[in-house]
């Protein structure tokens, strides 16, 4: 298909063509995990005659997979569907036209997809890199603007360094023996310290890929550069793959969970979770906002899977498949409210051609669509009941009650301020998407170009009414999905959600152990519909028919002002956060520039804030291998002579070690 | 069986000793007849282990190595010497003693690395293997121990003779193997030859010394 696109590059029909093609396939794979999972049926395992020589590649698709290639597939179907109206709005809109995203589009949803089937270490890492490899391409692809390439060299960076550690981590899992494949590490998986740095290597591997904390610095700048479907990929769903190594790895191949494991999770968790979101309080541009929340939400998911590993560990796995379906839950959920929200702020660069959310504003009147289907997925991704940002935080919370079964205190006590964290983050979340929604869709338009917006195309409208019209329905009624991929959960904690309740009506969500409480989102849905209607009929019958005055001067919302810079902005909004908390955490500085009186300079307001990771982690990691690099330059300036003294050294110092060191 | 490992044995010796000789040598046309002295021993060799376990092959071996080594590559070193009137010198980068004590250690280490490894074999390979391995470090030791691009031509030529020694001593080595490093070698004096006479040419010196000043790099 790739070769297809490289081929017909420059036909009209070359778009229509792979994205149709994208789009069958992934909802093929999708529809074909879906029924894996309803149906209970057990691992299908391949053996294909490539790769390594005489070793094969092992593909093998059990309940973990399928889920995880359900959402792939899901993503994969409402990318194409959006790609496809967005490259066509574009190609006639702009002059540069992302083009070469077409022969990658497939290698990377392909690249995904093989990485959740692989079945042994070379399939996995080379399918990981890949993936890797194809969604840089993809970032790339819009490499005529300004930030792309910085962007793209720290993703390669980091994407790189990531696999590194996911090498090294494979290796120390398939021990001395040396056979790679998946079952046997399972029996044979390494003990004591041998485990603990296999988790911290597969922390920082997988974790550099979905957006750990400190190791998140990519995702806000590479993430927004590729094409928006693209961006609703990577962050939507790449993000969820390396979230499925992790799983793979620290539940299935590693067998049983040493507690502090979980811990570490946790607490990375928990600065994720909070800095990612306070990130995205912080960001002026509309896809690197929501790059930052995808930060925030990686970080509720491993929280979650922290929670999971700690309950597996001290053996009450009814507990732990609650946690882990709380995880899942929330990997389908973000998967679909990121993508939606990437696909808003697609269809709004579409229409203004700009992702500041300085110069949006209004656009709820002239793009209504677009502006609904934003509000639900800013509705959801803010967890408000009853959609499905909700069930997913109400599932985690339930664990986190939990906490006082486990034995040991520091977690009893660790636990509850991760609580504390995972609200604090909740809340910044609401605001944050507020200001979102509020900045980009409400007041008056802030530019000439937010003023001349209108719709977008039907194909865009509709690749988002998917993902909306889901998040309503998993919100209302999440207990058949959570049946759904119990299979999973079972497969991996040894236990379901719903273990020793008698009987599950599909309408409630009350999972064992959630101490009595219960969800039911029809109930839930047919109060706030009810409470929403008496409020609009109060409002009509007490506010609408009253006569208003509006103030003489104006304020700047009249016609003087017309392009209204003087409403609220997005920096203004998140002032207040800003002053709490990026004082310390960003050394976050306002400065006012007022000129004198009898000066006409305008007066000035700079805003200037540091990310502490650059600041503490990465500018003295690359100071260090500055310094190393330039200690090694040495050694491309010697003599002939000097080489081969070097050489003969090593080769007289490796005789001395093997006549020394004889077994 | 005794004679025929006395004499095997005192021929590689006889390669090792010339080895040894060529490390010492201050003056060129001294080494180029030492090295001539080398190339006859190890085609010795080849062709007594050839006649003691009756495997025509290796006369073959013997007869290129004395063709290519013994006459061909000699000859041709003598007249680059001629006709570039080089300073028929070498100049020692490191003092001989020291020399001598560095290659006499290498002896012992590969004695000492060669002979428990290979327990099972004959002693004849054993031995054979560690004077092989003693050569190519010697040959080593040689081209970073003098400063002039003529030795250094000598010294990769002796480490190749170790590795025929090696091939000889070790029954079971393809003739084709030794044929391609043979023309490899052939190939490698061909090319060096060229580049001496550019690199004389150009700086009117073959001192290593005065040709690094000359890199590109470093000014």
């Amino acid at each position: 298909m790739a070769g297809l696109a490289v081929a017909a590059r420059r036909k009209s029909w070359a778009g229509t063509a792979v994205y149709g093609g994208t789009a069958a396939a992934c909802g093929v794979i999708a529809l074909w995990a879906a029924v894996a999972l309803a149906g209970r049926s057990a691992p299908v395992a391949l053996t294909l005659p490539m790769g390594i020589p005489w070793i094969g590649a092992h593909l093998r698709a059990d309940g973990l997979s399928a889920f995880f290639l359900l959402v792939v597939g899901f993503g994969g179907v409402t990318a194409s569907l959006f790609g496809w109206g967005y490259e066509r709005a574009h190609a006639h809109g702009h002059a540069a036209a992302s083009g070469p995203v077409l022969p990658f589009f497939p290698l990377f949803l392909a690249g995904m997809s093989l990485v959740l089937l692989a079945d042994d270490a070379f399939t996995f890492l080379v399918s990981w890199e890949f993936m890797s490899l194809a969604s840089w391409l993809l970032v790339l692809s819009t490499h005529r603007e300004s930030e792309t390439p910085d962007a793209a060299r720290l993703y390669l960076v980091m994407a790189s360094a990531g696999t590194a550690c996911l090498l090294l981590a494979f290796g120390l899992l398939a021990g001395g023996l040396g056979d790679y494949r998946f079952d046997a590490i399972r029996a044979h998986a390494p003990q004591g310290g041998a485990a603990a740095l296999t988790v911290l290597l597969v922390m920082l591997g997988a974790g550099s890929k979905a957006g750990l904390v400190p190791l998140h610095v990519w995702l806000p700048l590479a993430h927004p550069a590729a094409p928006s479907h693209v961006s609703a990929l990577m962050s939507g769903v790449m993000t969820k793959v390396a979230v499925y190594a992790l799983v793979r790895v620290l539940f299935d191949l590693l067998g049983e969970p040493v507690w502090w494991w979980g811990g570490a999770l946790m607490a990375a968790g928990s600065a994720t979770a909070v800095m990612g979101v306070l990130y995205a309080l912080m960001q002026d541009d509309v896809k690197r906002l929501l790059a930052c929340s995808t930060i925030e939400n990686i970080g509720v998911i491993v929280i979650a899977l922290g929670l999971a590993l700690v309950f597996k560990a001290s053996h009450t796995p009814v507990i732990a498949a609650l946690a882990l379906s709380a995880a899942l839950l929330h990997v389908v959920n973000h998967s679909l409210f990121k993508s939606l929200l990437f696909y808003v702020a697609g269809a709004v660069l579409t229409a203004t051609g700009s992702r500041d959310l300085n110069r949006l504003g209004g656009l709820i009147h002239r793009m209504p669509t677009t502006a609904f289907l934003a509000l639900v997925g800013a509705a959801a991704i803010s967890a408000l009941p009853p959609l499905n940002g909700f069930v997913g935080e109400w599932l985690l919370f339930q664990a986190i009650l939990n906490a006082p079964a486990l034995p040991e205190w520091s977690l009893k006590i660790g636990i509850a301020v991760v609580g504390a964290a995972v609200a604090l983050a909740a809340a910044l979340a609401a605001a944050c998407f507020v200001r979102f929604y509020g900045i980009a869709f409400l007041g008056r338009p802030r530019s000439a170009e937010a003023e001349r917006a209108g719709e977008v195309g039907s194909a865009m409208r509709i690749g988002m009414v998917v993902p909306a019209v889901l998040c309503v329905v998993l919100g209302v009624l999440p207990t058949p999905l959570i049946r759904l991929f119990e299979p999973a959960v079972r497969a991996m904690v040894d236990a379901g959600p719903f273990d020793d309740r008698a009987y599950q009506p599909w309408i409630w969500l009350s999972p064992t152990s959630a101490i009595g409480n219960s969800y039911n989102g029809l109930v839930l849905l047919a109060v706030i519909a009810a409470l929403s209607v008496v409020l609009v009929l109060v409002i009509h019958r007490r506010a609408s028919d009253r006569v208003r005055w509006s103030t003489a001067w104006g304020c700047g919302h009249e016609e003087p002002d017309p392009l209204a810079v003087s409403q609220y902005s997005a920096s203004s909004f998140a002032q207040p956060i800003r002053r709490v908390f990026g004082g310390t955490v960003f050394a976050a500085r306002d400065r006012v520039e007022m000129p004198e009186p009898g000066d006409t300079r305008p007066a000035r307001l700079t805003v200037t804030w540091t990310d502490p990771a650059w600041a503490f982690l990465f500018t003295p990691l690359r100071r260090a291998v500055d310094w190393l690099t330039r200690q090694a330059d040495v050694l491309q300036f010697l003599t002939i002579r000097s080489y081969l003294t070097l050489m003969f050294a090593a080769l007289v110092l490796v005789l001395i070690l093997v006549a020394v060191v004889r077994p | 069986m005794d004679f025929g490992y006395d004499a095997a044995h005192l021929l590689g010796t006889l390669v090792l000793l010339t080895s040894f000789a060529l490390l010492y040598q201050r003056r060129l046309f001294a080494l180029l007849n030492v090295f001539t002295v080398q190339a006859l021993a190890l085609s010795a060799a080849a062709a007594w282990q050839g006649y003691a376990h009756d495997e025509p092959h290796l006369y073959i071996t013997a007869l290129l190595t004395l063709t290519l080594k013994a006459i061909a590559i000699p000859v041709a070193l003598h007249r680059i010497v001629r006709r570039l009137n080089i300073h028929r010198t070498v100049e020692p980068a490191l003092g001989i003693g020291l020399t001598m004590l560095a290659g006499v250690s290498l002896v012992t280490l590969s004695i000492l690395l060669v002979l428990p490894v290979t327990e099972n074999a004959t002693a004849l390979t054993r031995e054979d293997l560690a004077l092989s391995l003693s050569v190519v470090l010697l040959g080593l030791l040689m081209m970073i121990a003098r400063r002039n691009a003529v030795s250094q031509v000598v010294g990769f030529m002796s480490i190749e003779n170790g590795l025929i020694l090696a091939a000889v001593g070790v029954a079971g080595m393809p003739l084709v193997v030794e044929m391609s490093i043979a023309f490899s070698v052939m190939v490698a004096f061909i090319i060096f030859g060229i580049f001496l006479f550019q690199i004389r040419e150009r700086f009117d010196t073959l001192d290593l010394r005065r040709i690094e000043r000359f890199r590109g790099e470093s000014d």
